[in-house]
């Protein structure tokens, strides 16, 4: 329908690109947080509303039909899914996103004659498929289809030279020629590289890696805008490609490495130090009673929250925990890990989600210094994130990461359910220490054993 | 469009990018990582305009499947998002939501 003439459809795009940058800044602060989210799906209403008034278009009921689709399959599963497998459904929509944007340029080939946009069509073309495998590997290893840990094999380093060459070369003859066939081998030696280039990334560093791949897909998504000559597509995939870069890093910034080293640090080998392997060591370890004990008599308790607590569900009984030890004049507060969680920030949305108020959630750099005065620090679930072997053993895979500081505190008591390594598959020396004791089982069971012993008190 | 304008728009955008989530806190690097997920998903406008121009019925077919994806990514990333968000609660709020379940 052209329903709405050309200065009107630009206005209206305007809009919307408008809205997602007040989205974006929103986002950016915890009290207009999700306002910013929500002017974000509004400039996304516009956007779609205003294609459709703005140009003809046949085959409209099929496009319903397909939005209906898409909006049934991801709305139940985004209402549905557990807060602990949110990082690999944002892994999977990103992927979904970075495949469309592909398909969209290989469709827009066939009536692009100028060299410029044949080549933004191969940028968005290699990237998006790029950005749809590597989501793809990151989905399958968070949701533990495949190993966590980083998988290196002879000579990749050799095979992923030549994908990117022949990917190159196909990039070239696509823009001298137009061929639909390149294009899509272009787009198959995409979803190789992809494959590769996330195969190597390890354990925690997954959730980083998703952030780069949506930096990817908001390029792609860009370009794809250059091929159609929509501006709102070249600004919304500007936007999220900038954007999505400065927390790319910032992420990286908070576990003490640098983006080329998660996605290269495997290829140089040594780094995947550390065994599965369980050790002999004795370690102390103590019954729900002897914990509430601890607790209940002591004046400072630092929780520091983990995975492990994420997976058993544990938020809420950690947070009754917490309330109880309050009742009885205990200073409480959470010790949030930037990585806690399975991606940044993650754990700081489940304890939200378990009523637990901001003002106690304490980020690394406030609490740290506080271990020191605490009688007790809490490990529920966490292992890797108060490795001192972060800041002794230059071998780990984990070393430089910046950790919680819980050896300064009087006791350190770990809930763990076996003594297995953590996600960075190392051992934590902290274990064996005298002031530490153990105790063995699922986080929400322990928990909710140790609360009623405090009851009980 | 011309390339001149399209270009100057892509480098202003890059700036305005950076300049938005230059001090983001920790605690939001989730749902502004989502967030900015949902938002590419506007690939969906483009996906609309190959699909509307389709003559073929395979050039159709892709496109359509590229409009389920980009709906896909869209819709899940904003309700996603919003739901992570929900789940933010200030002391004040966090009483009050005691009282209230008190009180049933």
């Amino acid at each position: 329908m052209n329903i709405l003439d050309p200065v009107w459809t630009s206005l209206l795009y305007l809009v919307a690109a408008v809205f997602f940058i007040l989205a974006l800044r929103g986002l950016s602060s915890p009290r207009t947080a999700r306002r910013g989210n929500l002017i974000g799906a509004l400039g996304a209403l516009i956007g779609v509303i205003t294609v459709f008034l703005s140009m003809r278009l046949d085959n409209i009921p099929w496009i319903l039909g397909s939005i209906a689709v898409g909006t049934v399959v991801a709305a139940p599963v985004a209402r549905g899914v557990k807060m602990t497998q949110m990082p690999q459904l944002v892994a999977a929509f990103n992927g979904v996103g970075g495949g469309a944007a592909a398909l969209v340029a290989l469709l827009e080939l066939s009536h692009s004659e100028d060299p410029w946009v044949r080549l933004a069509i191969v940028f968005t073309l290699l990237v998006g498929a790029v950005s749809f495998a590597g989501s793809g590997v990151t989905f399958a290893k968070l949701q533990e289809l495949m190993t966590t840990r980083p998988v290196v094999f002879p000579g990749l380093p050799v095979v992923m030279a030549a994908v990117l060459l022949a990917a190159v070369g196909a990039a070239v003859a696509i823009v001298l020629t137009g061929s639909l066939v390149l294009a899509v081998l272009l787009m198959l030696l995409g979803l190789v590289a992809g494959v590769l280039l996330v195969l190597p990334v390890g354990g925690a560093d997954v959730p980083i890696v998703i952030s780069l791949l949506n930096a990817f897909t908001g390029l792609a998504v860009a370009a794809s805008g250059i091929v159609l000559g929509n501006v709102l597509l070249v600004v919304a995939g500007t936007l999220v490609g900038a954007s999505g870069t400065i927390l790319t890093r910032a992420m990286a910034a908070a576990m003490g490495r640098s983006v080329a080293g998660i996605l290269f640090g495997a290829f140089k080998g040594g780094s995947t130090a550390g065994s599965t392997a369980v050790s002999e060591r004795p370690v102390r370890s103590s019954s729900p009673e002897d914990v509430a004990v601890l607790l209940g008599y002591a004046q400072r308790v630092i929780i520091v929250p983990g995975y492990g607590l994420a997976v058993a569900q544990g938020q809420h009984t950690a947070a009754e925990l917490a309330t109880a030890l309050e009742a009885r004049g205990i200073e409480v507060d959470f010790a949030i890990h930037p990585v806690a969680g399975r991606m940044p920030g993650h754990m700081n949305v489940l304890l939200a989600e378990a009523n637990v108020p901001y003002e106690s959630l304490k980020e690394m750099g406030e609490i740290n210094s506080e271990f020191r005065t605490a009688d007790v620090a809490l490990v529920v679930g966490a292992n890797d994130v108060v490795n001192p072997a972060a800041k002794t053993s230059s071998g780990s895979p984990i070393y430089g990461m910046p950790i919680l500081e819980v050896a300064d505190a009087r006791q350190v008591i770990f809930l763990k359910r076996s003594m297995r390594p953590g996600f960075a598959g190392i051992e934590n020396e902290l274990l064996y220490e005298p002031q530490t004791s153990l105790l063995f089982g699922d986080a929400k069971d322990s928990l909710a054993k140790v609360l009623g012993a405090v009851k009980a008190l | 469009m011309d390339g001149m304008s399209l270009l100057t728009i892509t480098v202003l955008a890059v700036f305005v990018g950076f300049e938005v989530v230059s001090k983001v806190s920790s605690t939001l690097h989730t749902p502004l990582m989502s967030g900015a997920n949902a938002i590419h998903g506007i690939i969906l406008v483009g996906a609309i305009i190959v699909a509307g121009q389709a003559t073929d019925g395979w050039v159709l077919a892709v496109a359509l499947l590229a409009v389920v994806l980009a709906t896909a990514n869209l819709v899940g990333g904003f309700v996603v998002t919003d739901r992570m968000l929900h789940m933010f609660h200030g002391k004040k709020e966090v009483a009050r939501t005691a009282a209230k379940a008190d009180n049933k």
